[in-house]
C-alpha cells in the first residue's frame, strides 16, 4: 500500500495541504513531510517499478535505480535542510509552493517514461515561478513572468519531442535518446534550456537572484539538477555535450568576477558548476557519469549552504551587493564561518566533498585525452575558488568594513547552515558514503599524495593572485551595475525593436493611405458616381416602379424563351 | 557608514596583520612549489610531472581571468536601472 504511492507524492500532497495546518502545527508539518517522504523512498528496493496503461500508452509512473536513485536522495535532504532554512518564514505561498516544487522534483526523477516527466517537468516550472513572484517586487515579478514564459517553453519542446517519439518508435519510455532524430532534439532542447545550456542559460541569473532569502535556496537545488538528471539519462556519451560543457564552465566566470550583486555571482557560479556535469554526462563512461552524479550530490549541498549563507546576509542587511556590505564577520560570526566550509567545498579543497567528487570528472577528461576542455575545466576549476571561494566570503564578510552592524542569521537558519557544512565536510572525509551510492561501483582514491598536492598548489596560487590583485589595485572594484547577458536580447533588444516595428508599421500605414488619397481620389470619384451612395444603382426605388421593371424583364424572358424554340 | 567608535578593535583591523596573512600565503605557496620536488606525481600529461605546473596555471589563469573580465566590463556595464527604464 505504503509502496503504491509514488516517490515525492508525500512532499507533493502535503504542501498542497500547508494552508490546512494551523499555524501552530505548521513546522512540525514542515519539517515531518521530507523525513516521511525520504523514509519511504528508501524502502523502494533498486529495481522497483510502476507500470500503467493511459488511453492505451504504456507509462511508467516509477523506477528507481541506479541512477534516479542519488538524485532522489539528495533531494530529499536538500529539501530538509532548505525547509529548516526556512522555518521562520510565515509565508504560506513560499512553503506551500516550495514542497510542491520539490515533490515534483522527486517524482520527476523518478518518472520512467517521457509523458509523466512532462507532467512533473512543467509542475516544477509553475511551482518554481510562485517562489520567485513570493519576493512580491516588481523586479522579481517581471523577472519571475520571464522565468515561466522560459521554463513552460522547455516543458513543450519536452512534450513535443515526447510525442514525435512516440509516434515514431510507439513508446514513451524514458531511454537514451539520440540526437540524430527530431524528436531526440526537440527533448535535447527542453533539456538544455533548464540545463542552462550557454545562451540558453539567462533565467538562471534573471530570476533565482530576485526570489527571497529562502526562495533562491530551493530554487538552487532542484530544477538544474533535474535537467542534469535527465540529460544523464537521455544523453550519456553525446560527445556534444562535452564541448557545451566545457563552455558552461568558463564563461560564467568572468561574469562571476565583475557581478555586484553576490547571489547573481552565485547564480553565475552555479551555471560554471553545471558545465562540469554535462561535460562528465558528454564522456558518458562509467567513472564520468559517477563524477556527474556525484558532483550534482555535493553540488546541491554546497551550492546550496553559499546560497543560505547570502540569504542570511540579505535577510539580516537587507542587501546582497558587494559595494554595500563588508565587515560582516564581525557581526555574522558563525554565518562567515559556514559560508568559508561552503566556500572551500566549491572550491575543492582537501577533506571537503568538492575535493572527492570533481576529479572524477577531469580523470575521466585526462584519461579520453580531451586537450580543450581539460585545460578549460581546470581553468574553471581555479577560477570557481575565485569568484565563489573566494569573492563570495571575502567581499561580504572581510573586505573594507562598511559599517553595517546587525544581528547573527537566526536559529534555524543557522543550524540549516551547520548542518550543510557538516554533511559536507563528513563526504570529504569519508568519500565511501557517497561513492556507494553512485550508478557504477566507484574505487577511485582522491586523496592520493600527488592529486592532494595538485590541487591545493593550483588553489593555493590562484588564492595568491586574488590577493595580489587586490593589494595592487588592479582587481575590479565592487561598483553598482548591470551586466548585459543573453537576456539582453530578449529584455531590451526585443521589447525595443517590437515597439519600433509597430511605429514603422503605423507610419507605414499612413503614407500609403496618404498616397492613395492623394493618387485614387479622381478615380474614387468616379467610381463614387457609379456606384456610390448618391450613384444611379444605390438610389431606392418605388415598389410600383420595381415591378413594372419586373413585369418588363419577364416579359422580355418570355419573348426571347419562345423566339429561340420556335425557330 | 562609520562603525559603532566603541567598539572593540579586531585583530584583523590592523593593516600590518593583513600583511602578515598576505606574507604567510606568500610563504604557503612557496612551499607548495617546494613540496613537487618530493612528491612523486601521477597524471595523465606529461606536464603535470613538474614540480610546479598548477601552481603556474593557478596563478596566470587567475591574473588573465581578471584582466579579461575587466575588459569585457568596459563592453558590458549599463547602471543599475538599465532594464528599468
Amino acid at each position: 500500500m505504503i509502496a503504491s504511492i509514488p516517490p515525492g507524492w508525500i512532499l507533493l500532497i502535503g504542501g498542497l495541504l500547508v494552508p490546512l495546518i494551523p499555524r501552530r502545527a505548521r513546522p512540525v508539518w514542515l519539517l515531518a513531510l521530507p523525513i516521511a517522504s525520504g523514509a519511504h523512498l528508501l524502502t523502494l528496493p533498486l529495481g522497483f517499478q510502476v507500470t500503467a496503461s493511459w488511453l492505451g500508452i504504456d507509462l511508467m509512473p516509477v523506477r528507481v535505480d541506479g541512477l534516479s536513485l542519488p538524485f532522489g536522495v539528495v533531494f530529499h535532504l536538500a529539501a530538509l535542510l532548505a525547509v529548516i532554512y526556512a522555518l521562520h518564514e510565515d509565508d504560506l505561498v513560499q512553503q506551500g509552493s516550495a514542497l510542491v516544487y520539490s515533490g515534483a522534483a522527486v517524482a520527476a526523477v523518478f518518472a520512467g517514461d517521457l509523458l509523466t516527466l512532462f507532467v512533473y517537468w512543467e509542475l516544477t516550472a509553475v511551482a518554481s515561478a510562485l517562489l520567485v513572484f513570493a519576493a512580491r517586487t516588481p523586479r522579481a515579478r517581471s523577472a519571475g513572468l520571464r522565468y515561466l514564459v522560459i521554463q513552460v517553453a522547455s516543458g513543450a519542446f519536452l512534450l513535443a519531442g515526447a510525442v514525435l517519439q512516440w509516434h515514431r518508435s510507439g513508446s514513451l519510455a524514458f531511454t537514451p535518446l539520440s540526437l540524430g532524430t527530431l524528436a531526440g532534439s526537440l527533448v535535447f532542447l527542453g533539456f538544455g534550456i533548464k540545463c542552462a545550456f550557454p545562451l540558453l542559460h539567462s533565467w538562471v541569473q534573471d530570476a533565482y537572484p530576485e526570489s527571497t532569502a529562502t526562495g533562491t535556496v530551493f530554487l538552487s537545488v532542484f530544477t538544474t539538477k533535474l535537467a542534469v538528471y535527465a540529460l544523464a539519462r537521455g544523453y550519456a556519451g553525446t560527445p556534444l555535450l562535452i564541448g557545451i560543457g566545457a563552455v558552461m564552465t568558463v564563461f560564467p566566470i568572468f561574469y562571476a568576477v565583475i557581478e555586484n550583486d553576490l547571489r547573481r555571482v552565485l547564480a553565475y557560479s552555479l551555471i560554471n558548476q553545471l558545465g562540469f556535469m554535462v561535460v562528465g554526462i558528454g564522456i558518458g563512461t562509467a567513472m564520468a557519469l559517477n563524477g556527474a552524479v556525484a558532483y550534482a550530490f555535493c553540488n546541491v549541498l554546497f551550492e546550496g549552504l553559499l546560497f543560505m549563507a547570502m540569504g542570511a546576509v540579505l535577510y539580516r542587511t537587507g542587501t546582497v551587493k558587494g559595494s554595500e556590505l563588508g565587515g560582516l564577520y564581525k557581526s555574522m560570526p558563525w554565518t562567515t564561518a559556514f559560508c568559508i566550509v561552503g566556500a572551500a567545498a566549491i572550491s575543492g579543497f582537501p577533506l571537503v566533498n568538492g575535493f572527492i567528487s570533481k576529479p572524477l570528472i577531469l580523470d575521466a577528461v585526462a584519461d579520453r585525452h580531451l586537450l580543450i576542455a581539460w585545460f578549460a575545466l581546470v581553468f574553471a576549476s581555479a577560477g570557481v575558488f575565485h569568484h565563489a571561494g573566494i569573492k563570495i566570503p571575502f567581499f561580504a564578510f572581510f573586505a573594507h568594513d562598511s559599517g553595517v552592524r546587525c544581528r547573527e542569521a537566526p536559529f534555524n537558519m543557522l543550524l540549516a547552515m551547520g548542518a550543510s557544512a557538516a554533511v559536507c565536510i563528513a563526504i570529504g572525509i569519508a568519500p565511501g558514503l557517497l561513492y556507494g551510492l553512485l550508478p557504477f561501483p566507484e574505487s577511485y582514491r582522491p586523496y592520493a599524495p600527488s592529486h592532494v598536492l595538485a590541487q591545493t598548489q593550483l588553489l593555493f596560487w590562484a588564492g595568491l593572485a586574488f590577493a595580489w590583485l587586490v593589494r595592487s589595485g588592479i582587481y575590479p572594484k565592487e561598483i553598482p551595475s548591470v551586466n548585459l547577458d543573453a537576456d539582453w536580447t530578449y529584455r531590451h533588444v526585443l521589447p525595443r525593436s517590437v515597439r519600433a516595428g509597430v511605429a514603422r508599421w503605423q507610419e507605414a500605414r499612413e503614407s500609403v493611405a496618404g498616397y492613395a488619397r492623394r493618387v485614387w481620389a479622381p478615380v474614387a470619384k468616379g467610381v463614387a458616381l457609379g456606384v456610390g451612395p448618391d450613384s444611379a444603382v444605390a438610389r431606392t426605388w418605388a415598389t410600383g416602379t420595381a415591378v413594372l421593371w419586373v413585369v418588363f424583364f419577364l416579359a422580355l424572358f418570355l419573348l426571347v424563351y419562345h423566339l429561340r424554340y420556335l425557330s | 557608514m562609520k562603525p559603532p567608535s566603541d567598539e572593540r578593535q579586531r585583530w584583523l583591523d590592523d593593516p600590518a596583520h593583513v600583511t602578515l596573512i598576505y606574507r604567510a600565503l606568500v610563504g604557503t605557496c612557496l612551499v607548495l612549489v617546494g613540496v613537487g620536488f618530493l612528491v612523486a606525481h601521477g597524471g595523465h600529461f606529461w606536464w603535470e610531472e613538474s614540480a610546479g605546473f598548477y601552481a603556474v596555471y593557478g596563478f596566470v589563469s587567475c591574473v588573465t581571468l581578471v584582466l579579461i573580465a575587466k575588459g569585457l566590463r568596459r563592453v558590458l556595464k549599463r547602471p543599475e536601472d538599465y532594464y528599468d527604464r
